[in-house]
């Protein structure tokens, strides 16, 4: 048997954990799956990572329920609250019961809520960014690892295109112009649109990255009895790319798709540090920091309160990713 | 078996060239198959032995169109396969299966049992009686494994029952012919005996003919009614098992015998040990092919390449200028090279 | 050897190509009009026309490419309207400033190679001697807190770090100028007060990168056979490590290093916004916002200039490095 000492612990675990002897259970077998799940559950990193990453998702998906409680809307301006320079009053920015993390100086609104906002746009945005850009770096390196020859090499040239290309230059030309094409230099744009927007111009970038990975795993697996045994008994090309192939490369793709989340994070908010990106209405980290910086000597709060959030939302993406690689493949693990 | 049953599978001529390229040039070829010609009749085993890099595994490929064959032609059933498009194969894939080498590699370990045991059914969208997973518990039982098993994942399974499971896959489309190639190689060898009788018994229940690939010539003979040895891409001896082992006159094929650390087939004069390594099959020597490491060979061997045809009446063919006869193990004509 | 230059040198000409084409093709297409950018307050429909045919943007567009790729070649005449002849490399004049495009990168690109290089030296220094050291002492309190900080470090944000940076020895502590590039020749003292904070910036981020790498690499190096047989033969420890281990290890490494540095020379633009360094970068995102075409197209060219010529130079380095590698 090819269970390393790990598996084994796992399994012995799992069995453990059957409350019932029931014989016709017991026979069923531990799924790949069920076994990284079993790692995952022992592994402290991972465990306090995600549940740290759980609340960061509950707040985003309860955005609008912690509005309700809390009792501040994000656009709400509180200018009675901040002195004649526009800085707010009291301490740290104008921290105080009714706003958590103060008030921006300027346009006075609540910073707190302004960040739980933040969070639900910069994780909608990082998602689905990270879902385009894995299903089409999944489709293209799968194609060009298995056929080979003329396909791999125009795909793998293509990707040097892509790779050349300076992205946060083409982000910052082709945001705006996509807005405009649409939308007149005047009218607001939806946030829907600006979102989209961000997922395109993300998906048309960083699919490259899993492309790669993708190509190497099937390069290295499709020489494999197994794809030949389906092709020997009449398998067409979609069963043997997405039948065989794909269900041995779900580890490094859910790896890589766990780390391009918070790379993702930290694009939208580079984007809107640079001044594209989503409108300002919409309550965005890197928006929020872009105007910080102005305030840094002055209202340091400001800076921090955001900064430090973004911070330890793309650590514990960080964290878990690399935990679940841990799990994943247990040889890595050293 | 009566010699005038219409053969099952016919080969002939057939040859594999891989192209050998350098930069865009094309550099000569790797001959790996070159040139074969046999039958095999239903319900018979053929036994196609050699050592390492002799073109077996690539012929038996060929036979089941993983590989698409240079030239010559590959008959079953009456219906010329040689070529043909995944579509024209379709019939085809169900009567002519193929079981791997190594029992690891060829399961995916992604897939329950259950799956891979029906992989065949689903990709050619056929709902036996009863329903799919009905037949594959009758496949396992079929082999030798617990139908109960249908949920596990190969990690789960020892080398022999892994093999067992790529049996079941193997005859999931109820096949005429089975390549086996080197089913038991990767094998402890006290679980080759159990894998090769459950092969023989599946055989003779199901009426499957096989053509079973193996470097090893005593699972050959345990196994196979006639036997092949494939030298360098070529076939240089072929017939009747009992014929081959006990009075071959190709000197390859009874260097080979020799080699069986077997006290009943360790004649008096011992061990043929053959001197120097097999040539390239890039450029592989003119004439005969073994003349290099023959201890028989002459110019003439040099020259002409010997037809593989019947020798001083032996029952089988053989391709050789100069042939043995006697009983193995006592090497005749010139100087042997002969040791211990 | 000949071959394989030839045969990586037509890939990266094609890839340029492809380059030059997709950003012409985005840029010139944009329905924003660069010529009322140009144009002071109150100039009427008449004179913008007059001013867009001189540009040569009233041309098909097939022509205006083919005129831009001629300039860079043997150069061209852009007519009165901006500065008439101009020599090859001709990138075109600004449309904002009318300074010739590669006189503004002659000012602008000595900054970005002095922000970059030093960083890369510095993170590749610290990065790699990082995940090497908590390689070899696996399992240890410092690979421990190594691998720790990496991940930190890996997810904090350039301009985050920048900004507190920026806070702490600037605005507070005040024991550094505010960032700006100082030619070295001039004052090596200025140059490295004036740049610092940019470099352990870049350092910090990248550095966390290289470490996680080389130290898997590391590791995964030394549980090869060849290490172990090294180490039974009885090989020094240092020379396993530093000769055998280190040589196989660092080739995933030079790869990575390759690309990064070649990106980050098409324009550290996070960095010189936030430390307000006039460099490629920030002289980018001005271009962009200003609609300033040939300032644009020039950026995208020469960033992807970077890139390619990076893939090459690690290409070789890889052959160099690792004889397995054939080149053919």
């Amino acid at each position: 048997m090819s269970l390393s000492p790990v598996e084994g612990a796992a399994l012995a675990e799992i069995e453990s954990s059957d409350q019932e002897p029931d014989e016709k259970k017991r026979l069923v077998g531990r799924s790949p799956g069920q076994l990284v799940w079993a790692r995952l559950r022992r592994d402290r990193t991972a465990m306090v990572s995600g549940v740290v990453l759980a609340l960061f998702i509950l707040a985003a998906v309860a955005a609008p329920l912690i509005q309700r409680l809390y009792g501040v809307s994000p656009n709400q301006q509180f200018g009675d609250l901040l002195d004649a320079t526009g800085m707010p009053l009291g301490y740290v920015g104008g921290v105080s019961g009714d706003h958590w993390f103060g008030l921006e100086p300027g346009l006075g609104r609540d910073i707190f809520i302004r960040m739980i906002y933040g969070i639900r746009t910069s994780l909608l945005i990082a998602l689905g960014a990270a879902l385009v850009t894995t299903t089409i770096g999944v489709v293209l390196g799968i194609v060009a690892g298995f056929l080979g020859g003329v396909v791999d090499s125009v795909i793998s040239w293509i990707t040097d295109v892509a790779l050349a290309l300076p992205f946060l230059i083409f982000a910052l030309a082709v945001v705006p112009t996509f807005s405009l094409r649409f939308y007149g230099p005047r009218d607001a744009v939806p946030t829907w649109f600006a979102v989209t927007t961000l997922i395109v111009v993300f998906a048309a970038f960083g699919w490259t990255g899993t492309a790669r990975l993708v190509r190497g795993q099937v390069v290295s697996l499709r020489e494999r009895e197994f794809v030949e045994a389906a092709r020997a008994s009449g398998a067409g090309l979609g069963h043997m790319l997405f039948r065989q192939l794909l269900p041995n490369i779900w580890a490094p793709i859910l790896v890589a798709f766990s780390l391009a989340v918070p790379s993702y994070v930290t694009g939208e908010a580079a984007l809107s540090f640079l001044g594209v990106g989503l409108p300002e209405s919409v309550p965005s980290f890197g928006r929020m920091i872009y105007r910080s910086i102005d305030y840094l000597q002055t209202d340091p709060a400001y800076v921090f309160f955001p900064g430090i959030t973004i911070f330890a939302l793309v650590l514990a993406f960080n964290l878990f990713g690399d935990a679940l690689r841990d799990a994943l493949d247990p040889k890595s693990s050293r | 078996m009566s010699a005038e049953t219409e053969p099952l599978l016919s080969v002939r001529g057939l040859t594999k060239h891989f192209p050998v390229r350098q930069g865009l040039r094309a550099r000569g070829a790797v001959r790996a198959v070159d040139g074969l010609d046999f039958d095999v009749r239903p319900g018979e085993t053929l036994g196609l032995v050699g050592e390492s890099g002799c073109g077996k595994t690539t012929t038996g490929r060929m036979l089941v169109r993983l590989l698409e064959p240079t030239s010559g032609s590959i008959t079953f059933a009456g219906r010329d396969i040689t070529h043909g498009g995944r579509r024209e194969l379709r019939g085809l894939r169900q009567d002519l299966q193929i079981i791997f080498q190594d029992p690891y590699a060829s399961l995916n370990p992604r897939h329950t049992v259950g799956r891979i045991v029906a992989m065949p059914l689903q990709v050619n969208r056929i709902t036996p009686p009863g329903g799919v997973k009905k037949r594959v518990q009758e496949l396992l039982e079929l082999v030798g494994l617990n139908p109960e098993h249908y949920n596990r994942y190969p990690h789960e399974f020892s080398g022999g029952q892994r093999q067992r499971i790529g049996i079941a896959r193997a005859l999931a489309l109820k096949p005429k012919l089975i390549v086996a190639d080197e089913p038991v190689s990767a094998l402890d060898v006290s679980i080759q005996a159990q894998v090769i009788n459950l092969l023989r018994d599946l055989q003779r229940d199901l009426d499957l003919a096989f053509v079973f690939i193996a470097h090893d010539l005593a699972v050959i003979r345990h196994f196979c009614h006639r036997v092949a040895v494939m030298y360098l891409g070529t076939i240089v001896e072929i017939g009747d098992r009992d014929t081959i082992y006990t009075r071959p006159q190709h000197p390859y094929t009874r260097a080979l015998l020799s080699a069986i650390p077997d006290v009943t087939t360790l004649g008096p004069a011992g061990r043929i040990r053959l001197t120097g390594d097999v040539p390239t099959p890039l450029n592989p020597p003119s004439g005969c092919r073994f003349r290099t490491r023959c201890w028989k060979a002459t110019d003439h061997c040099a020259t002409e390449e010997p037809a593989l045809t019947t020798r001083d009446d032996g029952g089988q063919l053989t391709a050789c200028h100069y042939p043995e006869s006697g009983p193995v193990g006592m090497p005749t004509g010139e100087p042997v090279e002969v040791s211990k | 050897m000949v071959r394989f230059l030839l045969k990586r040198l037509l890939l990266a000409v094609s890839v340029l190509l492809a380059v030059s084409i997709v950003s012409f093709l985005m840029f010139f297409a944009l329905p924003r009009d660069p010529v009322t950018g140009m144009c002071p307050k109150n100039c009427n429909a008449e004179r913008l026309e007059r001013v867009r045919t001189e540009l040569g943007l009233n041309d098909p567009k097939p022509t205006q490419y083919v005129n831009y790729m001629k300039g860079i070649f043997v150069g061209r005449d852009l007519g009165s309207a901006q500065g008439g002849k101009c020599e090859a490399p001709c990138l075109g004049y600004s449309y904002v400033n009318s300074e010739a495009v590669t006189d503004t990168f002659a000012r602008v690109l000595p900054v970005t190679l002095n922000i970059v290089l030093p960083a890369a030296v510095l993170w590749l220094a610290l990065g790699v001697g990082l995940g090497m050291i908590s390689a070899l002492r696996r399992g240890s309190l410092l690979d421990r807190i190594s691998i720790g900080l990496t991940l930190t470090f890996a997810s904090l944000q350039l301009y985050f770090v920048g900004a507190v940076l920026l806070l702490v020895f600037v605005y507070s502590l005040k024991i550094l100028p505010t960032p700006r590039y100082v030619p070295f020749l001039e004052n090596p003292i200025e140059w490295a007060r004036g740049l610092v904070l940019a470099w352990v910036t870049l350092a910090l981020l990248f550095s966390a990168i290289y470490a996680r790498l080389s130290r898997a690499q590391m590791l995964e190096t030394l549980s090869e056979d060849f290490v172990r047989t090294a180490r039974a033969k009885g090989v020094a420890k240092r020379n396993v490590y530093g000769r055998h281990a280190l040589r196989a290890a660092i080739t995933p490494i030079v790869t990575i290093a390759g690309l990064d540095v070649g990106a980050a020379l098409g324009g550290t633009v996070i960095t010189e916004t936030t430390f307000g360094i006039q460099g490629l970068g920030r002289t980018a995102v001005e271009a962009v916002r200003q609609g300033d075409l040939p300032t644009i197209m020039a950026t995208v060219l020469v960033s992807a200039l970077f890139v390619v010529v990076a893939n090459i130079v690690v290409d070789l380095l890889y052959a160099f490095i690792d004889p397995r590698v054939r080149l053919g």
